[in-house]
């Protein structure tokens, strides 16, 4: 019984063997199992967990959807697995990529999987900042100099006995640790877990008009509510951020961009002009942001709305 | 323990001695005092000392950098995985396909009319409204790429698992090699499966089958073979003198006689397969499981529950059609059934036919009702009135706020402070008063695996969490559960609740409370208090109402009070039960407050998600194993010697 237990196995592994394996199958060349579904059209198009990205992809989805005549697939994925969902076309497009060097070498230079979708026509900057009612009481703080003076202020339960640098989600680009040790500074990096935690909190500060000192960045549409002033950090020069524990310098202010899985820029048709095409400014896209998240509209309509009224801007896209 | 109970009447030992427990602790305290200075003089430090630790995250890192760079070249992954990943893609693409031509008519009355069949026409109806809620609630397609991915993990699972309960179950090595692999698969908490897959597969629905694959076909191998074992003795006897090989026994005797056992597994594997397809969204599911995380990472309560309702309406709607299947097995079957099959067949394909000329085979926009804004503007008021400053009772902002200041920082301090040799100690001390020696060294070697691993300062800060959940959970549990064992009219009225409670991914959980409790370590203890507490009720009232009756009303005869009775007679004869009660209070707990480092939870589920998102592998990995461990520590250490039947979903 057992002899032919065993022989029935072997002979049913290795004819699976032989159907299957005969060729190679490359998995770095599948789309989604999702894509493409009965003759529809489909473009994914990575979904970032901040604000102006969703606003982008609103956008991007609305025009793909009632102007093209595509479906459109979101897929949430984090910033760095999406370089790599987007090498392997599991993810057609990103539409607001905020600088990753390595990706960017290992991806589009060296394997020629991705290719450069151009600029998104937004400049983003990351940086520290603090409320304005509390940089008015004490202007200097707006010096890094000066932040340990009022380290004892920004202490929170979570940052033990430092002062509180919150961040938001760890996904997000950033230096903050590195910042804190290498120009000495007596906070702790505190991680809310995403941006919306962050919103949270900061919106709570902001109403008791507590101070406190997050890392942030332009353009978001949360300005409009609680104003903030940056805090000046060590000037960045071209390269200073190189060696990401030895960072020492302010953050960089970076023209967005856009990348397209290779294949897709080559195949996908109008999609892929619209998307190349895409450009917009920040007062369109803070525009878009402000009706999702602080209006409660749903992306869809907010990228309705922003449609109908900017036609003009959006034309331009679809030649 | 029984080696050590034969020997104890001979030697002449002081009164106290006599207990076991006492032994055992004799024994420890000798133990400590000579290897605890040791370990102080050597590595003197509150947390894990530096130099007892191994730093892997280096090689983890290589390791993860190959693969991304050889796997569109390796012959490994040419040959070997990308067949799996290929495959896996085209069997969800398949189904997902056919869901799709079938369009929502064509669907909703398949599933409807195999409910009919299957278990009768209410749950037929209520399966039908279940899968238009799902249409109304704007999530027809997502509802329809987790059933595909479904459909797919569950096959896929059910042959796995049936291939190895078979193994286990016509071999005894086989099942002495599986069982404790199996045991132990249930208790480790569904994240710590992700990372492992998603090194090698990428992020990605092949990444997320698989996962699930591995998470939901351990009921299915363990019940098959429970089932198979379990066969009746003398039925076999008889079949066998019946002259039969081997193979016919098995098919005809033993399989059918097991086959209450295999829906079992069926069952339990579907319910697993649901909840881990949702988890998996954060590797690239998609689905509803991804709408419930994109929701969750802005804090958008409406939408994460627009998502939700239809994960909830597929598992109890699964559930209660392969429980009713089970159920009917042993009765006669209908004599016009397979007309009656052929009815539902051609129903569905008339539907779906009529479906597909009337041109709707999507869900129209039209027929969606805006679910998010109304809950939206309800939680916004919610967070505007409820949640801080409520006269008296305060807030649940507040009460989240006092019970991190109040309970998990000083646990969570206290734990970290605690010098880490103390904290293995602790750890083989419980252990081994409540199981065996055996249990107790898995528990220290997995506590000091974590410690090794270098991450003993974010483990001790998630045993914190589990810590006061599991308090919470058993507090209100066994109040619970008391009040059903005392009362009919309570246990009525819980059963219904416990029962949908039961069948709900654990994903689910962290919706509410994240409108309740805004984000941090609080709302990751009150969903693991809220997923915990059904099976802890359930076990607890079981465990009082099997208490011998004789013995109640002996105590009763003698003029004990009712709560003397509870007290003296009750509580220590269901102690067995209470028991088990709190051992899967903790793995239940443990596995969703990992989860809840999606909602600021911290700690080692935070690092797995972090890991994920910053495609930094061997954070997660490290994180990963490290659950893995506490989850086996935490079992070991409140596993009673006997183990029974454990829950679920």
């Amino acid at each position: 019984m057992r002899i032919r237990t065993t022989t029935a196995v072997v002979a049913g592994v290795s004819s699976l063997a032989l159907l299957t394996g005969c060729g190679a199958a490359d998995m770095t060349k599948q789309s989604s199992p999702f894509a493409n579904a009965q003759g529809a059209k489909t473009v994914t198009l990575s979904i970032q967990s901040w604000v102006g990205a969703q606003a982008n992809v609103a956008v991007a989805q609305y025009l793909l959807e009632h102007e093209l005549g595509y479906r459109v697939d979101t897929v949430q994925v984090d910033e760095i697995p999406a370089w790599d969902a987007l090498s392997q076309g599991r993810v057609d497009a990103i539409m607001e990529d905020w600088g990753h060097p390595d990706q960017e070498q290992r991806y589009v230079k060296d394997k020629k999987t991705i290719v450069a979708g151009g600029d998104l026509g937004v400049t983003g900057h990351i940086g520290w900042y603090v409320p304005t009612y509390f940089a008015k009481a004490h202007p200097d703080v707006t010096d890094w100099k000066n932040l340990n003076k009022y380290a004892d202020q920004l202490r929170t339960a979570e940052s033990g006995g430092k002062g509180q640098l919150m961040d938001g989600s760890p996904s997000y680009v950033t230096n903050d640790k590195a910042l804190v040790t290498n120009l000495d500074l007596d906070y702790q990096v505190v991680f809310a877990g995403s941006e919306a935690a962050q919103i949270t909190q900061i919106k709570q500060f902001a109403k008791e008009k507590k101070p406190f000192l997050t890392y942030w960045y332009e353009p978001q549409w949360l300005f409009k509510k609680v104003p903030m002033t940056e805090v000046k950090l060590p000037a960045y020069k071209e390269g200073c951020d190189a060696d990401p524990e030895k960072v020492a310098c302010a953050y960089p202010h970076t023209p967005l961009q856009k990348y397209l899985n290779a294949d897709f820029a080559r195949s996908g048709g109008e999609a892929a002009s619209l998307l190349k095409n895409f450009k917009w400014t920040t007062e369109d896209q803070n525009e878009v942001s402000l009706m999702i998240a602080e209006q409660r509209m749903a992306p869809e309509e907010a990228a309705k709305k922003w449609a109908d009224s900017h036609e003009s801007t959006w034309k331009a896209w679809l030649s | 323990m029984a080696t050590v109970t034969a020997a104890a009447p001979r030697t002449v030992v002081p009164g106290f001695l006599k207990r076991p427990g006492a032994r055992k602790l004799l024994a420890l305290a000798l133990f400590a005092a000579i290897l605890v200075p040791l370990a102080d003089a050597h590595w003197a430090s509150g947390t894990w000392p530096g130099a007892l630790t191994v730093d892997v995250s280096e090689p983890l890192t290589k390791v993860s950098d190959w693969i991304i760079d050889n796997r569109d070249s390796h012959p490994l992954f040419l040959y070997f995985f990308g067949h799996i990943s290929n495959a896996v893609v085209l069997c969800v693409r398949a189904v997902y396909l056919v869901l799709l031509a079938a369009g929502w008519a064509g669907v909703t009355a398949a599933a409807s009319l195999v409910a009919w069949r299957v278990a009768g026409w209410r749950l037929a109806a209520g399966t039908g409204v279940a899968f238009l809620a799902c249409g109304l609630l704007g999530m027809w397609v997502p509802t329809m790429q987790t059933l595909a991915l479904m459909v797919v993990a569950v096959l896929a699972s059910v042959v796995v698992g049936a291939l190895l309960g078979l193994a286990a179950g016509l071999s005894d090595r086989m099942d002495r090699i599986l069982r404790p692999v199996l045991d132990t698969m249930q208790v480790l908490p569904a994240f710590a499966y992700l990372l492992p897959v998603v090194l090698v597969f990428g992020i990605g629905v092949p990444a997320a089958v698989l996962a699930t694959v591995v998470y939901a076909a351990p009921p299915m191998a363990r019940l098959t073979a429970l089932g198979l074992r379990g066969a009746d003795k003398e039925v076999l006897e008889a079949v066998e003198s019946l002259g039969t090989t081997a193979r016919q026994r098995l098919l005809t005797a033993r399989i059918p006689l097991a086959r209450k056992e295999l829906l079992l597994g069926l069952n339990q594997t579907i319910m697993m397969a649901l909840s881990m397809a949702v988890i998996a969204s954060v590797i690239g599911a998609g689905g509803l499981g991804d709408r419930v995380y994109q929701a969750l990472a802005s804090v958008d309560v409406g939408a994460a529950l627009a998502a939700g309702i239809p994960i909830v309406l597929l598992a109890v709607v699964l559930d209660r059609v392969t429980g009713a299947a089970g159920e009917k097995l042993g009765e006669e079957p209908q004599p016009n059934n397979r007309t009656l099959w052929l009815y539902a067949l051609g129903g569905t394909v008339a539907v779906a036919v009529a479906g597909r000329l009337a041109g709707r085979l999507d869900w129209p926009d039209a027929w969606t009702v805006n679910f998010a804004e109304p809950v939206n503007r309800g939680v916004d008021w919610m967070t505007d009135h409820l949640y801080s400053g409520v006269p008296v009772v305060g807030g649940t902002a507040d009460w989240a706020g006092h019970f991190t200041t109040w309970v998990l920082d000083p646990l969570r301090d206290g734990l970290q402070w605690l010098p880490w040799w103390s904290v293995l100690l602790i750890v083989a001390t419980l252990a081994w008063l409540i199981g065996t020696w055996r249990t107790a060294l898995t528990a220290v070697l997995a506590m000091a695996a974590i410690g090794v691993l270098g991450v003993w300062k974010p483990s001790l800060d998630t045993l914190s969490q589990v810590l006061a959940a599991v308090a919470v959970t058993l507090v209100l549990g066994f109040a619970t559960g008391i009040a059903a064992a005392r009362s009919d009219r309570v246990e009525r009225l819980l059963r219904p609740v416990l029962d949908v409670f039961q069948t709900m991914p654990q994903f689910v959980y962290l919706i509410p409370v994240v409108a309740l409790f805004g984000v941090g370590r609080a709302p990751a203890a009150a969903a693991a208090v809220v997923y915990a507490l059904p099976a802890v009720v359930r076990i607890t009232t079981q465990g009082l109402r099997q208490v011998d009756p004789a013995a109640l009303e002996s105590s009763r005869s003698l003029g004990a009070t009712p709560f003397q009775q509870l007290r003296q007679v009750q509580l220590p004869l269901a102690r067995p039960a209470l028991l088990l009660a709190v051992n899967q209070g903790v793995v239940l707990v443990l596995a969703v407050v990992i989860i809840g480092g999606l909602v600021g939870g911290g700690a080692l589920g935070y690092d797995v998600v972090a890991g994920l998102a910053r495609g930094d592998l061997a954070t997660g990995l490290v994180a990963g194993a490290a659950i893995v461990c506490l989850g086996l520590m935490l079992d070991r250490v409140t596993q009673p010697t006997e183990r029974r039947t454990k829950k679920g979903a």
